[in-house]
């Protein structure tokens, strides 16, 4: 039973050491260890969601990069078929330039060939006319050293005459 | 599941163990009451005892009181300052002049007042010795009828309170000095030790009882905790900075409890009494009836925790005690291979006891803190 009733002494030693030892170790010891722990899981997360926002970050640049190669993919898909179409056209044109300019030149040559057959028929004629002059002039110096071919002639002449 | 398994094996070990040193103690009454031409074996100093038993439960309680003098070893003791307040007068003079008698044989004058020694407490001294030689009246239960002085001294539970002060102070301030040295940095040496135990106190019992509240109550929880954890501890060591039975003591439960008490009843909200005295919810007089039920609630609490903190310390060093004592009760040095496994192995359950207790009184501490100023719900 004397267990059971407090000695005064220790009540009032026990207050007074427990009071100062509540008031020496808030002020000296819970402050600074629970504001340090708190300051370090603060520090921590914000490290965490700083990796996180990171890593967002890096995914985001990723998926841009790919954009990006995508885009220049196509871009170059792009030119490379505009770079065919004009190529196709460039030789369709110059094909079709060639056409005409090869019409062109087949026209001239056929007017030249034109010409020169006409010029070359000219000439025939006038050589063949001066030839046949000449040989009609030979014909006729023989046929006219007789006298009665030289009335002959006449007389045919002028059968002709009359005919027409 | 492999951790639960372990836990299963250990609890069953446990409950094997009880069984045998239940056995064990139901049996030895039996035998106690057998052997009554024992010899004392164990002389409490000074006492030239004549008895012809020894006296397992008059031991173990000298041995968890309070004492004014020191155990050092064997029969060599330090004595300890008595400080009196005796009829307006502060008296001091040293325990040693009492040359080791705790009977009231011994008279001590000092400033013109006598004053004696019984069971270490300290009495104004009759004028004559009764027939044996006692300067006390005794009544019929042999308990001293004399009047005390007021007794201020630095007895042995005074000495270890102030020195696991000057302990606590030491360590905790080494180690918050740890965390100004090392901010932000991972914790190192008794940094590393403690911050899990702060953590622990911070996560599983002030959080959860007290809500976003709870930092206004981490000083406190903090303090009891580790005073209530390093006093168990230090009451465990067997000789001379330990030995005292502080947390074992009633009355410093009591101041710890009443700590506890105070600061629930300051920090109640108006929820919080008007659950007391008109617990709304229910008829009129059912409220009339649950007021005296809730007021007496309000003081069960805090004595149920003194008592708790109080008898499990206590229980824990009678129960080592008496197994060590069972040498002398069987005068047999061969029951001491019995008997020092088992009280090794109550030691150990000690260390855990010394933990729990301190857990228990916290949380619950925490609890009737978080009653008082939960918000309404």
């Amino acid at each position: 039973m004397e267990l059971l009733i407090p000695e005064v002494g220790l009540v009032v030693f026990q207050s007074i050491a427990f009071l100062l030892l509540l008031f020496l170790l808030a002020k000296f010891a819970w402050k600074p260890v629970l504001g340090a722990i708190k300051e370090r899981e603060n520090s921590i997360d914000e490290a965490l969601n700083k990796a996180e926002l990171a890593k967002q970050e890096m995914a985001r640049l990723t998926s841009q990069n790919q954009d990006l190669m995508q885009q220049a993919r196509a871009e170059r898909d792009e030119i490379l078929k505009e770079a065919k179409t004009l190529k196709d056209s460039i030789l369709n044109e110059a094909k079709k330039q060639a056409q005409v300019e090869g019409a062109k030149l087949i026209e001239k040559a056929k007017i030249e060939i034109e010409n020169q057959k006409k010029a070359a028929l000219a000439e025939v004629k006038g050589q063949v006319s001066s030839l046949s002059l000449e040989i009609a002039e030979r014909v006729l110096r023989t046929q006219l050293d007789d006298k009665t071919k030289q009335e002959a002639l006449v007389a045919n002449l002028l059968k002709d005459v009359e005919l027409n | 599941m492999d951790c639960n398994q372990v836990f299963q094996f250990k609890f069953n070990r446990l409950i094997v163990v009880f069984a045998l040193f239940s056995a064990f103690l139901l049996g030895s009454p039996r035998v106690n009451a057998q052997v009554d031409t024992l010899h004392s074996a164990e002389k409490s100093h000074g006492e030239t005892a004549e008895k012809k038993k020894f006296e397992i439960g008059k031991f173990a309680l000298h041995h968890i009181a309070d004492s004014h003098s020191w155990h050092v070893i064997g029969e060599k003791f330090i004595g300890l300052p008595v400080v009196l307040y005796a009829e307006g007068k502060v008296v001091t003079f040293n325990s040693d002049d009492f040359k080791g008698d705790d009977d009231a044989k011994v008279v001590v004058e000092k400033d013109g007042q006598r004053f004696v020694k019984m069971h270490e407490k300290i009495y104004f001294a009759s004028e004559a010795a009764n027939e044996h030689g006692q300067y006390v009246a005794l009544n019929e239960a042999h308990h001293a009828e004399n009047k005390r002085p007021l007794d201020f001294s630095l007895t042995k539970n005074t000495c270890t309170l102030l020195l696991s002060v000057v302990l606590l102070l030491v360590v905790f301030i080494s180690v918050a000095n740890g965390y100004k040295k090392r901010a932000g940095k991972s914790p190192k040496g008794l940094q590393s030790w403690l911050e899990p135990v702060i953590l622990f106190v911070r996560d599983d019992i002030a959080k959860p009882n007290l809500g976003h509240k709870y930092e206004r109550f981490m000083p406190y929880l903090l303090t009891v905790f580790f005073f209530i954890w390093f006093n168990n501890m230090l009451g465990l060591v067997p000789f001379l900075p330990g030995g005292a039975n502080l947390t074992g003591n009633i009355a410093v439960t009591m101041v710890l409890a009443l700590t506890t008490f105070l600061i629930t009843i300051f920090n109640g909200n108006k929820h919080y009494w008007k659950h007391i005295f008109w617990m709304p919810g229910v008829p009129v007089p059912m409220k009339i009836f649950l007021m005296p039920l809730e007021l007496i609630g309000i003081f069960t609490k805090p004595i149920a925790l003194m008592i708790r903190l109080f008898a499990n310390i206590t229980a824990g060093h009678i129960l080592v005690l008496s197994l060590i004592c069972l040498i002398f009760v069987f005068d047999s040095l061969w029951v001491s291979a019995a008997s020092v496994p088992f009280a090794i192995f109550i030691g150990g359950i000690e260390l855990m006891v010394a933990f729990i207790q301190a857990f228990i009184f916290t949380i619950l501490s925490a609890l009737f803190i978080g009653m008082a100023v939960e918000d309404h719900h």
